[in-house]
């Protein structure tokens, strides 16, 4: 069994996504931020007419949220039919990965990770942490 | 009269679907004489439109349409069969048919078509059992009907005699006169108001005397004169038939369609803004052009989808008189504004709220006729709908003349429902206590009845509304009926709003919450603060203030000077929201958000602004309810009195034979028009019961010797000081008006304190201490009433934010 994953890193930790939800990679865009909404959501931005959610996964990961001087970059995912932006520090290659290196979180993982993480990648040197999409962008 | 045109068109359009089939399927006949599939067919239509016809009251269409049943129906039981004359004269009655219909729909009367000798035609052809070819066997259908043509003949032929001398041309022409003798016969049956003139053959029918032209339908009547030649009433007609005019539609394409055209405007919108940036003449005007076109484009699209609001009231009386025999009430039904058109989308979410309202204003509100009579009202009760069009919304009202609804009951529930603390409601008026209806969990009958009060009533009805932007409130006058107003969108795709920024975001305001804005000057004008809270004095009315600044979180506010009070509407209350600028006016597009952002509560949705930008859409209603639990906004105007200025506020009464009379608003506690019925007589003096108390009046007419006023209803002017209240008496409430010391002049009676001019009117100033101390000479001896700090909270909440 072989994974597709689109990965990408945030805080030099690479992660990864099932690539077959990733709609499009992009720049980081002008966006419109909601007051009172949960932390983790950075705003909505304008998405070719469509008003699309901008999640911030440092603030859903339980990280410091990205400031005004970050340049992150957009991950467009697709939850329920409804595209979804990821912000990420970088997004990466898309990976094909064997089924065989693929194994459960390690214990030692920190707790806000441990509900989002399906699983863990070993890479030849580098671990790479495969996201649940839907979680992850659920705010 | 609008419904039966919608019938009669309804009825115009399906008789041309049915006639086109019909022409093929007599053509078809002339092939195949045996088909009785097709037989049945064609009398089944012309079945229809005599059925119809009748119906409706078109007699000439009935007559003639009626024979030709008669020919059909022996066609079709196989008395007859079909042959070339048959076919022709049943091809010239569906001619006549479809000129009749046309002049119908052109006019909305059948005109002055003579049908009668296509009508005589085909009776010739019934009546002659050879059929015109020798070939009929069958014995002819009906006797009676012979023997009355034969009559008919005689009479017709008679009449000829009589009346024949200018005919006599025409008639030298006619060749085929034997045919037509028989026409007189079932014209002269029909009560109809053709005139059974003598007309031979088909020329002479076109004479000016049995058919002046109508100038509305100028083709028809010549056409109907000369079926023969198959005249077509469409030849020089510029206006298309109905069929031609209408077509069925999904509803999908419609809801696919205005999703572009919401897409185009917005597109338009980030076009304009462009342009706007360029400085390029051609652009510009280039895109002023797509502006305008999108503009129509999107009326027109919008048109496609309204329906008259009818489409929902039409089922309104059967359901009123069901639930009134049920309840054992009389009602009737007064409907206004039946063409009033809306989004069928709309339409569809105010069926259940209006349902609801309708139920609920013959149960709790019109009382039973005995009661009725016993209050003095006519035993009929008057429920009254009526729908308007008003600053791009749709208004709908549902009153009642019924028992109206008493806010002390209302009090009393919240309170023993633990809605609100007895403290909460002692500083409500009356019409936010009316608001409290709509919290959920509240139901105010007495008994549950199959109708209506199960407790699930007035919330849903408010929630509903609020789902498609709508702002439904209720007025109630107890003793004499209660208004429900909802104020809905045109359209629920596309609304104006108002955009405005707040620390440098952009937020749109929807214009139906929208009710006027007031800039703040470098002066700080009518702003004023109760305790903490700022209010701004908004026509005599205190008007509390929330920032918007506040609701979001943002940063303080350091001064007001510069900003902008939009003045709003929510659910019957009205507050004003501070923003910091007033951008603009633009179309929006409501679209869909995330869930985690519709749970905040506070945002109807998010839209793109004509620079692409994506703006949130405030839910005026949540963020009212968030910032000062709207309730407790409105203040009584006596917290005026505290706030007074160098200008005055003058209250305008007319007291009856023209003559006004004004006094400082601020002295004014309250206002109310009640039934001239309150008011009793206890040993000499005039008294009323108000807020179940005794309170003595003042008849302000009566004082300065007017005359005492008589009038059904009235306007009082309560003045209350600490626990003690009078009440003044006038004929109605004129204005409200600034005025200055030095406008006014000394020009006085006893009661008077002078006069001022008010619109071009003088105005007499009243003397209100005098007034007030003649009903209760120690009402000034009371210290006044001061709110203290915590009263001050709990009336307003307003800067407290969220």
């Amino acid at each position: 069994m072989r994974h597709q994953l689109a990965t990408f890193k945030l805080d030099d930790r690479l992660y990864g996504v099932d690539v077959a939800r990733v709609q499009e990679a992009l720049k980081m865009q002008a966006h419109t931020p909601v007051p009172h909404a949960p932390e983790a959501v950075a705003g909505l931005v304008n998405l070719r007419g469509q008003v699309v959610l901008m999640v911030d996964l440092r603030a859903r990961l339980g990280r410091a949220p990205y400031g005004p001087e970050d340049e992150p970059m957009m991950m467009v995912v697709n939850i329920d039919g409804e595209p979804v932006s990821l912000l990420v520090d970088q997004v990466g290659d898309v990976l094909e990965l064997d089924g065989d290196s693929f194994g459960p979180p390690p214990p030692t993982l920190e707790e806000s990770l441990q509900e989002v993480v399906t699983g863990v990648y070993s890479l030849e040197e580098d671990l790479l942490l495969s996201l649940d999409v839907d979680l992850a962008a659920q705010v | 009269m609008d419904a039966m045109d919608e019938i009669v068109r309804e009825f115009v359009v399906e008789s041309y679907e049915n006639l086109d089939q019909l022409d093929q399927d007599l053509v078809a006949l002339e092939s195949d004489s045996s088909s009785r599939a097709l037989l049945s067919s064609v009398f089944r239509t012309i079945h229809t439109i005599k059925g119809t016809s009748g119906f409706l009251a078109f007699g000439n269409l009935e007559s003639l349409t009626h024979v030709g049943e008669n020919l059909l129906a022996e066609l079709r039981d196989g008395k007859r069969v079909m042959t070339q004359l048959t076919a022709d004269v049943l091809l010239k009655m569906v001619d006549s048919v479809r000129d009749l219909l046309g002049v119908i729909e052109s006019t909305g009367t059948e005109g002055t078509i003579d049908t009668s000798a296509i009508v005589a035609e085909i009776q010739a052809v019934l009546d002659d059992p050879t059929g015109g070819a020798g070939t009929e066997t069958a014995a002819p259908a009906e006797p009676v009907d012979e023997a009355a043509a034969e009559e008919a003949i005689e009479a017709a032929v008679a009449a000829l005699h009589e009346d024949d001398e200018d005919d006599a041309d025409d008639a030298d022409d006619v060749d085929e006169a034997p045919e037509a003798e028989a026409e007189v016969e079932p014209v002269a049956e029909k009560p109809a108001a053709e005139k059974p003139a003598p007309k031979i053959g088909k020329k002479i029918v076109a004479k000016p005397d049995t058919a002046p032209a109508k100038p509305a339908a100028p083709a028809a009547p010549a056409a109907a004169a000369k079926p023969a030649e198959e005249t077509k009433t469409t030849e020089e007609t510029p206006v298309r038939s109905a069929a031609e005019q209408s077509i069925r539609v999904d509803v999908d394409v419609l809801d696919a369609l205005m999703r572009h055209v919401g897409e185009l405007v917005l597109a338009r919108n980030a076009m304009t803004n462009l342009a706007a940036d360029m400085d390029d003449p051609a652009l510009v005007r280039a895109s002023q052009r797509l502006s305008l076109i999108a503009t129509e484009l999107q009326q027109g699209v919008m048109k496609t989808r309204m329906q008259p609001i009818d489409h929902v009231w039409n089922k309104v009386p059967r359901m009123v008189r069901d639930i009134s025999s049920a309840l054992g009430r009389k009602v009737r039904l007064d409907m206004v504004g039946k063409d009033t058109e809306l989004d069928r989308g709309v339409l569809e979410a105010i069926k259940d709220p209006l349902t609801h309202l309708i139920r609920n204003a013959i149960d709790h509100g019109i009382e039973t006729p005995a009661d009725r009579a016993k209050a003095g009202k006519p035993e009929q009760g008057v429920l009254g709908l009526r729908a308007y069009h008003q600053g791009g919304q749709v208004v709908i009202e549902i009153a009642d003349d019924g028992k109206g609804i008493d806010p002390d009951v209302i009090s009393a529930k919240a309170i023993e429902k633990g809605l609100k603390t007895a403290g909460q409601i002692e500083s409500m008026s009356p019409q936010d206590i009316l608001q409290l209806l709509f919290l959920p969990g509240f139901s105010t009958a007495e008994k549950v009845t199959n109708v209506s009060g199960r407790g699930v009533g007035m919330d849903v009805v408010k929630t509903k509304i609020d789902s498609i932007g709508g702002v439904v409130d209720v007025q109630s006058t107890p003793g004499t009926g209660t208004t429900w107003r909802l104020r809905i969108p045109l359209t629920l795709a596309i609304m104006p709003a108002l955009t405005v920024e707040c620390a440098d975001e952009v937020f749109a305001i929807p214009q139906v919450n929208l009710l006027e804005l007031l800039a703040i000057d470098d002066k700080l004008t009518g702003i004023d603060h109760v305790g903490d809270a700022p209010v701004y004095r908004l026509r005599g009315q205190l008007l509390p203030l929330v920032d918007l600044r506040d609701v979001l979180g943002r940063d303080k506010r350091e001064s007001l000077e510069g900003a902008v009070i939009t003045v709003l509407q929510a659910d019957g209350g009205r507050f004003g929201l501070l923003v910091d600028k007033v951008r603009n006016t633009e179309e929006i597009v409501a679209k869909p958000i995330a869930t985690a952002i519709k749970t905040i509560g506070l945002y109807a949705g998010a839209t793109l602004l004509g620079d692409g930008s994506v703006t949130l859409i405030l839910d005026i209603p949540a963020v009212a309810r968030r910032a000062l639990e709207l309730t407790e906004t409105q203040i009584d105007v006596h917290d005026e009195a505290a706030l007074r200025g160098d200008t005055e506020q003058m209250l305008v009464v007319a007291v009856g034979e023209g003559r006004q009379l004004a006094m400082p608003l601020g002295a004014v506690t309250r206002l109310e028009r009640l039934s001239a019925e309150v008011l009793e007589t206890v040993g000499g003096a005039t008294v009323m019961q108000y807020r179940d108390r005794i309170t003595p009046v003042v008849d302000l007419a009566q004082m300065l010797g007017s005359g005492a006023a008589f009038r059904e209803e009235l306007a009082f002017i309560i003045c209350t000081r600490g626990d003690r209240t009078v009440a003044l008496v006038a004929n109605e409430v004129v204005d409200i008006v600034d005025s200055t010391a030095e406008e006014r002049s000394e020009v006085s009676g006893y009661g008077l304190l002078g006069s001022i001019v008010v619109k071009d009117k003088v105005t007499e100033l009243l003397d209100l201490e005098a007034a007030v101390t003649q009903a209760d000479a120690a009402f000034y001896e009371v210290e006044e009433h001061v709110f203290n700090q915590s009263e001050v909270a709990e009336l307003i909440g307003a800067g407290k934010g969220a």
